[in-house]
Parts: structure tokens; C-alpha cells; sequence
């Protein structure tokens, strides 16, 4: 290279230098409004080294040493930790770990006096040091460039470092500000410009580089254009310290001349750049970022050392401690502690101060721990910090607002903070006050005015807390008052509707024929049983699979039955309303037997709710027996009536029309004998749903078979009545007589008819259940038992019309017949029936016997027919062609079984016609009283059992002594039948 | 007398045109509602207690506009008495609270749990829906949402709703007023005039 070369580049290079070094001119030092020079005080502590604190036996750790979420406890009471051990983590975004300051026991975690001027208590971790200061194992960043920001970020946030200037505001916020924002200068703060405070300035003169290394970590992670540290010309070792120290990098020093609050963020920012970052805006928001230096410092030793912050140098001056210095001291370490270690000499304190005498405030307890924020303690003699003198009024001297850094006005402040007039405090931009105790310190009347400020900041900030909540309360109110709006308008919308509905209804009522409104109804009721039945058996279905809205089903049925009753009431109403309304007094009886069906399937339909309620385990049970019995007093009050009607009819109107109480008497004998029969099939269908109320059920049969009966024996009455009555009246009308007469015969060949089906159904129901094996097999046996005696006494029932329908036409060619004329000939009869009797007897029973069996086996096919039609039907097995040919042949069977049971019933009738010859009784009257006693008997017993779970031993003593009774009266009726029938060969 | 009829002329033409225009724009620039209702009802503290004798507060700044005097909110206190006569420019009365001596102070209703028998009374009472559980079952206030307007006091029929004074916490702690002229400040006072 030669010398010209190397002239050329010299002076290329001088010239750069030139130009960069007008880019980095020493700025020029801007300035800020205000500011007072109160005495320094700093060469109490400034001129020792920083030594380490004491090891106190404990250290208490506010959760919330930091601005910002208190962190989450990591450890328990009783847990050991190693100095340098996280023992609570950050939570959320603004917030910061806590690490033990040293090794030791965790004692407690609970609230202890902590650094507030409130004096109030906070969460705490206590430890008790162990002495033994064993650090955790912990490893340092050589090169931090290897880092990612982030990475670096996170590690500044899990070290627990928090701005060490004062506010403790997390640094991981200050040093993560993203890309979008570019950050034009990094300013770090080393002005502390508070008085007594050399906490800054020692650490400067000792640890220099690593505050610079600190400090390149920030620059590497917010990567400013500028780099600015501010340092107060009272600090001349501080300022060559780090000059040297930061010799040949982009670090520019700034000497700012001593002035109070130079140290403040937003002056900070004034003085170096000349920008003033508006009210309610960040440093950021300008481009700046500060950072106090003794955070950087913390940065370093987490980043670099690996060891997080878990103590800091802390001031410890004052005329108060003998041994006034900068000590390195624990966090957590009680100030107690603190003054012992540096106030060996035992002097006299005044007053305990944290943080400088401007800004910070008085201890009242010795035992608040040192935190990341208290870079100094003042203990004062009580000479150097008297009692400040009581407040004199407001001169208007205006001195206040000459030292305003933030260029307010404190004398207008102070007048509406007085006054709470907060609006206009606020207008006068209280909120920007920083508090630094300007206005106080050159007040003449000694007027606190710093204390007004924050008063009423505090106000403020608590007005916009209850404006929050208010609004809050107000939204729910208001939510609530909708809420409860609509409710209100949907009950009305659903009364308004149901008023509608009922008007409509009463519209309707009168206007439609009654008849067809009640018809309507109860198509309206059986629909709604019709869905509750629905109802409960889906109910139960889900029971069975154990389904979940089994509730909800339940409760949906009882809806339904809820509907059922009420359009049930509803066609009560209507019939009771209906014949009334609409009552010719034509027809009274047959209206009345009306009514008593009515009713009585009223009181059945009452019965099976009840039992279903039962059933299911209803609470409403004992409410629907006591209807149930309701309905069937009213139902037997009717029966009586009907009786009554009747036994009137013939009388008022025999001649006319002397038939028509037969006929309607056998009407009713069939209404009563189906209802019975309806009746048996809901019992059977009970038992084979292994129901809990099949015996109720059966129960109620039973009495409707006694209603029957006594239907029956009504009918016969009336029968008996009626050749007897037209005879005198018109003896000449037998032929009318004996043209009516084949009607009762055709009737009640028809309900012998009905009872042998509904035997033959019982017989096939309890055939069906023998071969399931169901335990109620038995009863159905039985009932079907039952059933076969009905239709036997109906058949004799038919024989003796079928008798009787003779004997009339030849009575009455005997002119002579009156009432009695019938008896004479009987009376006349047996006799010389009697004497062919054991001939006759012998043979009518072969012939009997013969017809049995062919009517037996003629019915036995008739029903297999029968009942393979049915199993075909059922299974959908056989083609409808197969079905109708079935069908034929089980006519063809029924017609021979019918023809033989006609046969077989002449025979009976003649042996009936004997017994009564020959007993005098009737052989229908025997089998009457057999059923009556029977029937009674079953009563009784039923009573019995229904009492046996109630009543008192009396009562069921009383019962059973009546059941004897009764049972022995039905003995004796059963043989004087059984012997009347057996002497007639009618056994079987 | 020809000028003093063009004049008349004129004078009742402007009035026709403007009469006009300012009817016009009242109808386009209608203004729903009582504008005065909400401004009465923001200043209102909200806590829906009725002690006024509205079932809430909006009633009772209906009323309030209505021409009901102002100073029947014990909750907001004589502030809320001086911020109504501002607003609406009427005298400054006193407040109306009937001696109640704990008037201002903060409150919030505290269910003790035990004693709870879940009979939902005062869920049903409370204006705000800051009282949580079912029939049957213990009941529990959100402390955040009650207003401590202790309407659920009365129903309870076991007594088991206290109101609670609410204590300071560090975040809502805040420095006292100063005693005032000739006082020495509160000693915790930081500013040491050196």
C-alpha cells in the first residue's frame, strides 16, 4: 500500500468520521418546566462501597412487589427452596416471578405488613433462611445473540425483573413491544435526582460494564437508532465510570445538570430528545423507551448469569444509622434487619422513610420487607425530618406552579380537590400530576398538596369504578325488567287465550245440539285417555329401558291424564247439563239408563285412573278413589232411579206399552252383562301385564256381574209380570202376548250367546296364560268358572221363557186364567210329572249326555277354528283366501255347536220346567240365590281384604264373622241348586 | 301606509317561511325519548335499592323529570343531590335519607351459607340478579354484581343475608383528604419540605 493510498483513506475515513460524528453531535440538552433544587443530601451514603446486606432469620415476599397481577405461589408452607428458586410464577401479562433471595423454608403464606403507604396487609411467602445461601443450579447465556428475542424476553419475565427506578412496572412489557413499533431511543435512566438516593450512583461507579452489557441486551432486543443514558452532573465518578465503560459503542452519555424532577420518566424524555410525550400517552407512543440503570444491571445478571433478581442495592442513609452506605440487600429482607446491620451504634430514629423524602413515604412498621422497588431507606434523626408544620391557608403566591415539571396548575388543583369539585380538577389535567412533591416542597403555607392530589385521584378513579358497576347494574336491571316483562306478557297471552277458548266454547255450546256437543266431548276425553294411556305405557317402556326423561314422560303423562279427567268432567258436565236441557220427560227410563251407563263407565274409567295412578305411585291416589267412589254412589243413586222408573213404566203404562220395560230390561241385562264382560277382559288384560290392580280389577267385575244379576232378575220379574199382567186386562190378546213373547226368548238366546263368547274368551285367556305359566292363571280359571255360570243360568233363563212362552197360549184357550191360573197347573203338573219322573229323568239325561257331547265337541272345534283364524290373523300367516275359508268353516262349526247347544237347551229347559214342578221353585230363582250369595260372598270378602290394611281387629273380626255367614247362606243356595239339578240329570 | 303594509307583508311571509323550517325540523330531528330521563338516570347510582319509593332507579329519574324531588337517593348521597340540582338548575336540597347514619357507606349482602335453606326469596327480591342457586339448594351472592341495595334482607325467611360493610383493599385503597388549614398533615404525609 502506498503512502498516497493511505493519505486517501485517512482522509475518507476523517471524513466519515466527520459526518458521523455531526450526526452524533452532543445533543443539545433540552429543558422542562419547573423543578426545584432541594439539598442533596448524598454525600451521607456515596462514599462507601456497596457492601451486602444482612442475612435476616427471615424474609418476607409480597406477592405484589411489582405494578401488575400478583404472581401465583409455586411452593407450600414447609417447603424447602434454594436460593434462586422460583417460588411464584407470573400471572397474566403484567406481572412477574418471585425467586427465594436465598435458601430456607418456606413458613408461611399469608398476609404481613408489606411497602404501602395504607399500611394494609398482602399475601406474603415467608422464608426461613437457613444460613446456609445454597444457590439453585442455574446456568448463564455466554453470547445472548445466540437468543431469540422472545427467548430472552421470556427469561427477563421468569427472572422476576421489575423497573427498579420506583414503579416496579414488569420490564418483559417495556422490552416486548413488538415489530410494528420502532423504538427511536433507548434512554436509560441514571439521573436519581431524589435526594439522599445514591443507590444508582455507586452501582455505576462499581459495576459499570456489567450495566452496559445490561444494556446491550436492551438494545439488542428493542434494537433503538439511539441509545441515551441521563446521568445528573452531581455524579462526576458515575459519569467517567461508565464513559469508560462504554467506550467504542453506540452508547451516547447525557450529563443533564442537577435539578429535581429531572429523574422523572416523561422530564427524562424532555430533557434528552426534546419530545414530550402528551397526557395519557407512553414513552413508547413517542418512540422512547427508559429504563432505569439499575434494571439494566438485572438484566445482565438474569441473562448472563443465570441468576435472577433476588436482591437489589438499596440506600440505607440518614442521621439515624450510624453506618449510612449502599448495600447489597436481600428482597425480603425486613427493614428492621436493615437498620440493625447498618446502625450498629444504636442511634436515635426519627422517622423511617422508603423511597427518597419526596416521593416516598413513612414506615410505620419496622417489619416491612425490602422489595424490588426500594432503592432507599431514610432513617432520620428526629431533628432532620421534623413533623411538617400545619397547613396555612392559600396565599395565591403562585410559586406552585412555577416549579409544576408537568407544567399544571397546583394552585387550581388544590382549590377543587379541596372543594371535590373532581370535574374540574380534571379539566385541569389532575390526572397528569406525577406526584413528585414540587408544589409541596416550595409551598409557604406548607399546604400538602401533593397528599390533595392524590385524594382526589383516588376519588376519581373510584367515581369510574362505581360509573363501571353502575352501568353494570344498570344492564341487569334493566336485563331483569325485560325479563320479567315478557314473562308477565306470556301469562297474559296465555290467559287471554285461554278466556277465548272458554268463550268459544260457551258459544258453541248452546248453539250445537247438545247431543252433538256431548258426543264431541267424548270423543275429545276417550282421545285424551287415549294419549295419557299412550302416555304412561311410553312412561313405562322408558322405566323399563331406564331411559332418562322417564321424569319428564311422567310428568308429561300426568298432563295428559290432567287433560283426560277434565274432558272427562267436561262430558259429565255436558250429559248432566244435556238431558236436562233437552228432556222431553218422553223416554225417562231409557234416558236414566243412559245416565246409569254413563255414570257407571264413569266410575270405571275413574277406577283405572286411580289404579294407574296407583299403579305408578301417584300422590294423587287417595284424591281419585274418593272420586271413583263419588262417581259410583252417583252411578248407584242412578241405578236406583232407573229402578224405580221402571218398576213406575209398567205400571203407568203397561197397557200401552207392556213390552217395552222387557226389552228395555234386557237392553240393560246386555249393557250390564258387556260392561261386565269389558270389565273381565281390562281384569285378564291387567294380569297379563302382571298390573298390581288385577284383583281390583277383578273386584270390580265382580260387581258389575252382581249388577248384572240383579239386571237379570229384574228382567225376569218383569218377564214374570208381563204374561201375567196383559192376561187379565186382555185374555183374548194371548196371540199379542205370544207374539211378544218369542222376543225375550230371541233376546236372551242372544245374550246367551254373549255369555258363552265371553267365556269362551275367558277360557281362552286362561288357556293362553297356563301355557305362558303366568301366576294368574288360576284366577282366570276361575273367572272363566265364573263366566260359564252366567252363561248356564242365562241358558236356564231362556229355557224357562222358552217355557213359558208356551204355557201362555194354552192358558189361554182356559178361559179361566187369571193371575194365579199358571200356578194351579203347576201345581198340577209336578204331580203327575212326578210320577214318570225316574223313567223321564233316566232317559233325558242319556240324551243330555249325548248332546253334551256333541255340543262339546262341536264348540271344542269351533273354537279351535276359532282361535287358529285369530293366530293366523295375528301372525299375518295365512293369505286372505285361507282366512275366508277359515272363516266358513268356523261358521259352519259355531252353526253345529249352536244347533246342538239349541237342542241340548230344550232338554234343559224340559228338566227345568220339572224342577219346578216338582220343587215348587224355580230353577232360575235357585241359581239366582246361588249367584246373589255368591256374589255377596265375593263382596264381602273383597271388603274384608280392602280392610284388612286399615281397619281395626273389630271391624275385620266383624267382617270375617259376616263372610262365615255369608259363605255358609251360599253353601246351602249352592246344594239346593246342586240337588234341584242333579235330580233333573242336568248335572252336567 | 302602502310601506307599512309591505312591511306587515314581509314580517308575516318570514314568519310563514321559518314557521315552516322550524317545523320541519322538529319532526326530522325528533328527538326519541326524554333525553333529560337518561341524564338523570346516568347520575343515579344504579343500585335499584327503591328506597325512594321507585321500583329501581329509571323510575325514579322519570320522576325526577316529572317534576319529584331529588333528593330521595340515600345511596348517592348528598353528591348525587347537589349533581341533580346542577342539572336540572333547581334548588339544592338536603338529602332526604331519614337520619340513616351509614348511608354512604358501601355495602354488600353476605349469605351465610349454612343457614341457607334454598327458599329462592331473594333471588326473586334482587334487582340486579347478583344472587345465585336454586330451590333448595344454597344460595350465594356475586359480590361484584350486588349493589348493596339490601332488598334481600327482608324476605329471608331464616335471617341468614347480612350486609357487610366493604373494607378497602390495596386496589381500591386511596389516600385520604388532608385535615384541612391549620392541621399538621397526616403524618404518613411524604412530602418532608427539607
Amino acid at each position: 500500500m502506498s503512502q498516497a493510498q493511505t493519505n486517501k483513506t485517512r482522509k475518507t475515513r476523517s471524513v466519515f468520521a466527520r459526518l458521523t460524528s455531526g450526526i452524533r453531535r452532543p445533543a443539545k440538552i433540552h429543558d422542562f418546566h419547573g423543578g426545584i433544587h432541594p439539598p442533596e443530601m448524598k454525600h451521607l451514603s456515596n462514599g462507601t462501597p456497596i457492601t451486602a446486606g444482612p442475612l435476616p432469620q427471615q424474609l418476607i415476599l409480597p406477592l405484589n412487589m411489582h405494578i401488575g397481577a400478583p404472581a401465583k405461589p409455586l411452593v407450600a408452607p414447609g417447603d424447602k427452596v434454594l436460593k434462586g428458586q422460583m417460588i411464584a410464577e407470573p400471572i397474566g401479562a403484567v406481572s412477574a416471578a418471585i425467586h427465594a433471595p436465598t435458601s430456607g423454608t418456606v413458613s408461611a403464606i399469608g398476609p404481613r405488613p408489606i411497602q404501602h403507604p395504607s399500611g394494609m396487609d398482602a399475601v406474603c411467602i415467608v422464608i426461613d433462611t437457613d444460613g446456609e445461601d445454597q444457590w439453585i443450579e442455574h446456568q448463564g447465556t455466554i453470547d445472548y445473540t445466540e437468543k431469540s428475542p422472545a427467548e430472552l424476553v421470556d427469561l427477563i419475565r421468569h427472572a422476576g425483573i421489575a423497573g427498579m427506578g420506583g414503579a416496579g412496572f414488569p420490564t418483559s412489557i417495556k422490552v416486548n413491544l413488538g415489530d410494528h413499533q420502532r423504538v427511536e431511543q433507548l434512554i436509560i435512566n441514571a439521573v436519581e435526582c431524589e435526594p439522599y438516593i445514591t443507590a444508582d450512583d455507586r452501582l455505576m461507579r462499581e459495576r459499570a460494564e456489567q450495566i452496559i452489557t445490561g444494556i446491550h441486551i436492551l438494545q439488542y432486543l428493542l434494537n433503538p437508532r439511539r441509545t441515551l443514558i441521563g446521568i445528573e452532573d452531581n455524579k462526576p465518578e458515575a459519569i467517567s465510570a461508565i464513559k469508560r465503560a462504554c467506550k467504542g459503542c453506540d452508547i451516547e452519555v447525557r450529563v443533564v445538570p442537577t435539578k429535581y424532577p429531572s429523574g422523572g420518566e416523561k422530564q427524562l424524555i424532555q430533557l434528552l430528545t426534546g419530545k414530550e410525550v402528551a397526557s395519557g400517552q407512553l414513552p413508547a407512543q413517542v418512540g422512547v423507551v427508559c429504563q432505569n440503570v439499575g434494571t439494566a444491571y438485572a438484566i445482565k445478571r438474569a441473562v448472563c448469569d443465570g441468576e435472577p433478581l433476588i436482591s437489589r442495592v438499596t440506600t440505607l442513609t440518614g442521621d439515624g444509622v450510624s453506618q449510612p452506605g449502599n448495600y447489597e440487600v436481600l428482597l425480603g429482607t425486613p427493614v428492621r434487619d436493615l437498620l440493625a446491620h447498618g446502625n450498629l451504634a444504636g442511634l436515635d430514629i426519627g422517622r423511617l422513610v422508603m423511597g427518597g423524602p419526596m416521593m416516598g413515604f413513612t414506615l410505620h412498621n419496622p417489619g416491612v420487607p425490602v422489595v424490588k422497588t426500594t432503592n432507599c431507606i431514610i432513617a432520620a434523626s428526629p431533628e432532620e425530618l421534623p413533623e411538617p408544620p400545619p397547613e396555612q391557608p392559600c396565599i395565591r403566591c403562585g410559586s406552585c406552579a412555577e416549579v409544576c415539571p408537568a407544567n399544571l396548575l397546583p394552585q387550581q388543583l388544590y382549590w377543587h380537590a379541596k372543594n371535590d369539585d373532581l370535574e374540574k380538577a380534571q379539566h385541569h389535567n389532575l390526572m397528569d400530576c406525577i406526584e413528585c412533591g414540587a408544589c409541596a416542597y416550595v409551598c409557604p403555607s406548607h399546604i400538602p398538596l401533593v397528599q390533595y392530589y392524590r385524594y382526589a385521584k383516588a376519588e376519581v378513579r373510584q367515581q369510574a369504578a362505581d360509573q363501571v358497576k353502575a352501568d353494570k347494574a344498570r344492564q341487569r336491571f334493566e336485563a331483569r325488567q325485560a325479563r320479567i316483562e315478557q314473562e308477565q306478557a306470556e301469562k297474559e297471552a296465555r290467559r287471554q287465550a285461554r278466556l277465548e277458548a272458554n268463550r268459544k266454547k260457551k258459544e258453541a255450546g248452546p248453539t250445537a245440539a247438545s247431543t252433538v256437543d256431548v258426543a264431541a266431548l267424548k270423543q275429545a276425553s276417550l282421545d285424551a285417555s287415549k294419549a295419557y294411556k299412550a302416555a304412561v305405557k311410553a312412561a313405562k317402556a322408558a322405566e323399563a329401558e331406564g331411559a332418562d326423561n322417564l321424569a319428564e314422560l311422567k310428568a308429561e303423562a300426568d298432563r295428559l291424564k290432567a287433560v283426560a279427567d277434565k274432558a272427562k268432567a267436561a262430558v259429565r258436565d255436558a250429559k248432566d247439563g244435556a238431558p236436562v236441557a233437552a228432556a222431553p220427560a218422553e223416554d225417562t227410563v231409557a234416558k236414566l239408563k243412559k245416565q246409569v251407563g254413563d255414570a257407571s263407565s264413569a266410575y270405571k274409567a275413574a277406577v283405572k285412573v286411580a289404579k294407574a295412578a296407583e299403579a305408578e305411585g301417584a300422590d294423587n291416589v287417595a284424591e281419585l278413589k274418593a272420586e271413583a267412589d263419588q262417581l259410583k254412589a252417583a252411578a248407584d243413586a242412578l241405578k236406583a232411579e232407573l229402578r224405580e222408573a221402571k218398576t213406575n213404566a209398567p205400571a203407568s203404562a203397561a197397557p200401552v206399552t207392556q213390552a217395552d220395560p222387557v226389552a228395555e230390561l234386557k237392553k240393560q241385562v246386555g249393557d250390564a252383562s258387556s260392561a261386565y264382560k269389558a270389565a273381565v277382559k281390562t281384569a285378564k288384560q291387567a294380569d297379563e301385564d302382571g298390573a298390581d290392580n288385577a284383583a281390583d280389577l277383578r273386584a270390580e267385575a265382580d260387581r258389575l256381574k252382581a249388577v248384572a244379576d240383579q239386571l237379570k232378575a229384574d228382567l225376569r220379574d218383569a218377564k214374570a209380570n208381563a204374561p201375567a199382567s196383559p192376561a187379565p186386562v186382555a185374555p183374548t190378546a194371548s196371540t199379542a202376548a205370544a207374539a211378544e213373547q218369542p222376543d225375550p226368548v230371541a233376546a236372551l238366546k242372544k245374550q246367551v250367546g254373549d255369555a258363552s263368547l265371553a267365556y269362551k274368551a275367558a277360557v281362552k285367556a286362561a288357556k293362553q296364560a297356563d301355557e305362558d305359566g303366568a301366576g294368574n292363571a288360576a284366577d282366570l280359571h276361575s273367572e272363566a268358572g265364573r263366566l260359564k255360570a252366567i252363561a248356564d243360568q242365562l241358558k236356564v233363563e231362556l229355557r224357562d221363557a222358552k217355557a213359558a212362552a208356551p204355557p201362555t197360549p194354552k192358558a189361554a184357550p182356559a178361559t179361566t186364567a187369571t193371575t194365579d191360573s199358571p200356578a194351579v197347573p203347576e201345581e198340577q203338573a209336578p204331580q203327575s210329572l212326578a210320577e214318570v219322573d225316574p223313567e223321564q229323568a233316566a232317559k233325558r239325561q242319556k240324551r243330555l249326555k249325548g248332546l253334551k257331547t256333541a255340543y262339546n265337541m262341536a264348540h271344542k272345534q269351533y273354537k279351535e277354528a276359532h282361535a287358529a283364524y285369530e293366530r293366523a290373523e295375528r301372525n299375518e300367516t295365512a293369505s286372505a283366501d285361507e282366512l275366508q275359508a277359515m272363516q266358513g268353516k268356523i261358521d259352519k262349526l259355531k252353526a253345529k255347536a249352536d244347533n246342538a247347544r239349541d237342542a241340548l237347551d230344550a232338554l234343559v229347559e224340559e228338566a227345568k220346567a220339572d224342577i219346578r214342578a216338582h220343587t215348587g221353585k224355580d230353577l232360575k230363582t235357585l241359581k239366582l240365590e246361588a249367584a246373589r250369595a255368591e256374589s255377596a260372598l265375593a263382596d264381602k270378602q273383597q271388603e274384608l281384604e280392602q280392610q284388612r290394611s286399615s281397619a281395626s281387629e273389630d271391624t275385620l273380626e266383624a267382617l270375617s264373622s259376616e263372610l262365615q255367614a255369608l259363605e255358609s247362606e251360599t253353601q246351602i243356595a249352592r246344594k239346593a241348586l246342586k240337588q234341584a239339578v242333579e235330580e233333573q240329570g242336568l248335572a252336567e | 301606509m302602502t310601506a307599512v303594509l309591505i312591511a306587515v307583508a314581509a314580517l308575516l311571509a318570514l314568519a310563514a317561511v321559518f314557521g315552516a323550517v322550524l317545523g320541519f325540523a322538529s319532526e326530522k330531528f325528533k328527538v326519541e325519548g326524554d333525553p333529560i330521563v337518561e341524564q338523570i338516570d346516568s347520575l343515579l347510582p344504579q343500585t335499584q335499592c327503591g328506597q325512594c319509593g321507585h321500583p329501581g332507579c329509571r323510575p325514579y329519574a322519570e320522576a325526577i323529570a316529572e317534576g319529584e324531588e331529588h333528593n330521595r337517593c340515600p345511596p348517592g348521597g348528598q353528591d348525587t343531590v347537589v349533581a341533580l340540582s346542577d342539572l336540572l338548575g333547581r334548588e339544592e336540597l338536603t338529602l332526604d335519607d331519614e337520619g340513616a347514619e351509614d348511608a354512604n357507606v358501601a355495602k354488600v349482602a353476605y349469605i351465610r351459607e349454612d343457614e341457607c335453606i334454598g327458599c329462592t326469596k331473594c333471588i326473586q327480591a334482587c334487582p340486579v340478579d347478583a344472587i345465585v342457586g336454586a330451590a333448595k339448594l344454597m344460595h350465594t351472592v356475586i359480590v361484584d354484581e350486588c349493589t348493596g341495595c339490601d332488598l334481600c334482607v327482608e324476605p329471608c325467611p331464616v335471617d341468614c343475608i347480612d350486609m357487610l360493610e366493604v373494607k378497602p383493599t390495596l386496589q381500591t385503597w386511596g389516600w385520604q383528604r388532608p385535615a384541612g388549614i391549620g392541621e399538621r398533615p397526616d403524618s404518613r404525609i411524604e412530602v418532608v419540605n427539607l
